[in-house]
């Protein structure tokens, strides 16, 4: 029933083979001004330098407290805000450039966003909002409401009855799939969630992951799945970063970087997680105080202030995102060796 | 209401007839618009107002061929009738000429003069508003401060000092109703616009790969004409207003037409000998232009609808 009417293999595109990652980001940055007084330039380091892949038809999940850069990465990379450096590969094309313009790159790269209700145009119907993409990129005007009303019986919702209906006659859940339908209408290969089950009621929040699951099978999708809920990235994701300030604390499979975190930010995170047994409730706050001033970062490691392993060392040198196992990259003096941390690992690891 | 709407309402219905195994209708909703309606007919004020703009506009419509007698036709021996005289029911102006006729006729200028510089201006000004709001930056700045310049008069002022730059004559009193009430209008647009245009959709629109030019005329201009169509309505009463002072600055309408506000200036002789009959113009000015702001104030709590 639920079939999604023409659309090309969503594996026909792919260009660099399975090994290539879908998409690459190196040494990403973006630094907003401002304006304080008559005094020197100032800017927010937001994202100061990140880099990671995506692998194809994998979930990574993106975790970080508030103001860590999560959003402003996952707006960087759709290009709704312009990088101040940085390079960005699309199964090995750079975007924005004349191989893969950003236009032909949005048509394969679409975002749900956190707030279900201001993401959906409250004077267009359910269906106008998810034809809409389709039209603008040449699908007939009959066609697209076909593939809209195809995608809304996919998400769960009966076309029947939600297809006609406004954004503020529908449930936030139901909303939600309104803007999953609409992310996948123009048929991509990535899917940025931005917090996007974050806002929906715990019950919600599972179907909808589910239904996130089942569609990334059936349309053979590669997620970035951002949030700050650990469990819900646990869950759903094949890998995890976390960032910290900017930067990538940790990266590496969910297993190992959940179950085993070499980052203390990582640990810290995991630690204040509030355990479903009451004989082991979190009694003190592991992470003191909130994150510095991205305007005026601490040197060195960004997490020295607030962390239980810092060093002398730690202040003046900024730790680079290494491998300590594998598939694991953390950028932490304490765990690479010749870093000059007391606590380094004496012996090099394989990489 | 736009043309992507009406488009996907049609296909909707088409639809329907197409498929054999829906046995149910679609659920179709009611909309903004039709939710807008529905409140304005619960609105007994915002009605009333809107009959009585109806009638007028029909009378406007209709003047050539139910005046009761020739609104050009004077009568020395007749002039300045009170009102309630058995043949000039709302008595006669200074030259013996029917004031009910010339009341009647003079509703085609005043209105002409009272829509016509808020249409322009309404269309102009959304556009200029639309565009700086929604692209920003240095174009807004551009487009806003010079926006501002005209801010500095005040409109009476500046409609008078215009039209007098451009001469007197109906079409130099519209350009310059037009010049006064575009940079509102524009002002009000752009503030409706850059509200929104940081929302989600705007930027999930983006992503899609829509121009800019699409976005605005889909996705911005729905959602931000509303507000734009309020405060336009509410300038029609200040126009009429205006229009008549040029009027009966001389700057207007030219005599012997009859215009509700040159009326007021060619009677005010009379307003000893026959006070009445020289505050009608008046009254007519201000029965519709307040039925204009009554409209639009109901229009505007009839839009306040919770998303």
């Amino acid at each position: 029933m639920s079939v999604i009417p023409p659309g090309p293999d969503p594996f026909a595109a792919d260009r660099g083979g399975p090994a290539q990652p879908l998409l690459s980001v190196s040494g990403l940055v973006k630094h907003f001004p401002v304006r304080k007084g008559t005094g020197p330039k100032k800017v927010v380091r937001a994202v100061d330098g990140v880099n990671f892949d995506v692998l194809k038809g994998e979930t990574l999940g993106i975790v970080g407290e508030s103001g860590c850069g999560k959003s402003t990465t996952a707006k960087l990379i759709m290009g709704l805000i312009e990088r101040d450096t940085g390079g960005m590969l699309f199964d090995g094309q750079a975007i924005g450039e004349r191989a893969m313009p950003w236009r032909s790159y949005r048509r394969q790269a679409q975002m749900v966003f956190q707030d279900s209700y201001a993401s959906l145009n409250p004077r267009m119907t359910v269906e106008q909002s998810i034809a809409f993409g389709p039209k603008v990129n040449g699908v007939p005007g009959r066609e697209a409401v076909e593939r809209a009303r195809a995608l809304l019986a996919r998400v769960g919702l009966e076309p029947k009855r939600f297809a006609g209906r406004y954004p503020h006659e529908i449930s936030g859940g139901q909303r939600q799939r309104v803007n999953i339908a609409r992310a996948l209408a123009l048929e991509p290969r990535l899917v940025l969630l931005d917090e996007a089950v974050s806002a929906l009621d715990k019950s919600v929040e599972a179907q909808v992951l589910n239904l996130l699951l089942d569609l990334k099978a059936e349309f053979g999708l590669t997620y970035i799945f951002i949030s700050h809920d650990l469990n819900v990235v646990r869950f759903i994701s094949d890998r995890v970063m976390v960032m910290y300030l900017g930067r990538v604390a940790e990266i590496g499979p969910s297993d190992s970087v959940l179950a085993a975190p070499a980052h203390p930010y990582t640990q810290a995170l995991l630690a204040s997680m509030p355990s479903l047994d009451p004989d082991n409730r979190t009694q003190k706050a592991l992470l003191a105080g909130d994150p510095p001033n991205p305007i005026d970062p601490p040197g060195g490691c960004r997490f020295h202030p607030r962390c239980a392993l810092a060093e002398g060392v730690c202040g003046q040198v900024e730790p680079p995102l290494e491998p300590v196992r594998a598939g694991n990259r953390v950028a932490c003096l304490a765990r690479q060796p010749g870093s000059g941390h007391s606590a380094a690992p004496a012996e090099v690891l394989a990489a | 209401m736009t043309a992507p709407l009406t488009a996907a309402s049609v296909a909707l219905d088409g639809n329907l007839a197409a498929a054999p195994d829906a046995p149910e209708a679609f659920v179709a909703s009611r909309g903004f618009w039709g939710h807008v309606g529905h409140r304005l007919v619960r609105d007994p004020v915002a009605m009333a107002a809107g009959v009585v703009i109806l009638v007028v506009i029909a009378i406007a419509i209709l003047s050539p061929w139910i005046t009761p007698m020739d609104p050009y036709k004077g009568s020395m021996l007749r002039r300045l009738k009170p009102v309630g005289d058995a043949t000039y029911w709302l008595g006669s102006d200074e030259l013996g000429r029917d004031m009910i006729s010339r009341l009647m006729l003079g509703s085609r200028l005043s209105l002409f003069m009272g829509v016509t510089p808020v249409l322009i201006a309404f269309v102009l000004g959304s556009g200029i508003g639309i565009l700086a709001g929604y692209v920003g930056g240095w174009t807004n700045t551009i487009l806003m401060r010079t926006i501002d310049v005209f801010f500095a008069f005040p409109s009476v002022l500046l409609a008078i000092a215009l039209s007098g730059a451009l001469g007197a004559g109906i079409f130099n009193s519209i350009v310059s109703l037009t010049c006064v009430f575009v940079p509102q209008i524009a002002r009000v647009a752009e503030s409706v616009t850059t509200g929104i245009r940081r929302r989600d959709y705007i930027d999930a629109a983006k992503l899609s790969g829509a121009s800019a030019f699409t976005i605005m005329r889909v996705q911005v201009l729905g959602n931000v004409v509303g507000p734009i169509f309020v405060y336009s309505t509410s300038l029609i009463s200040v126009s009429m207003i205006l229009a008549s002072g040029l009027s009966f600055l001389g700057l207007g309408v030219r005599p012997p037409e009859p215009e509700w506000g040159l009326m007021l200036n060619t009677l005010r002789t009379a307003i000893y000998v026959n006070p009445l009959v020289a505050a009608l113009p008046g009254v007519a000015i201000f029965l519709v232009s307040i039925s204009f702001n009554l409209f639009s104030d109901g229009l505007r709590s009839a839009m306040e609808i919770r998303q």
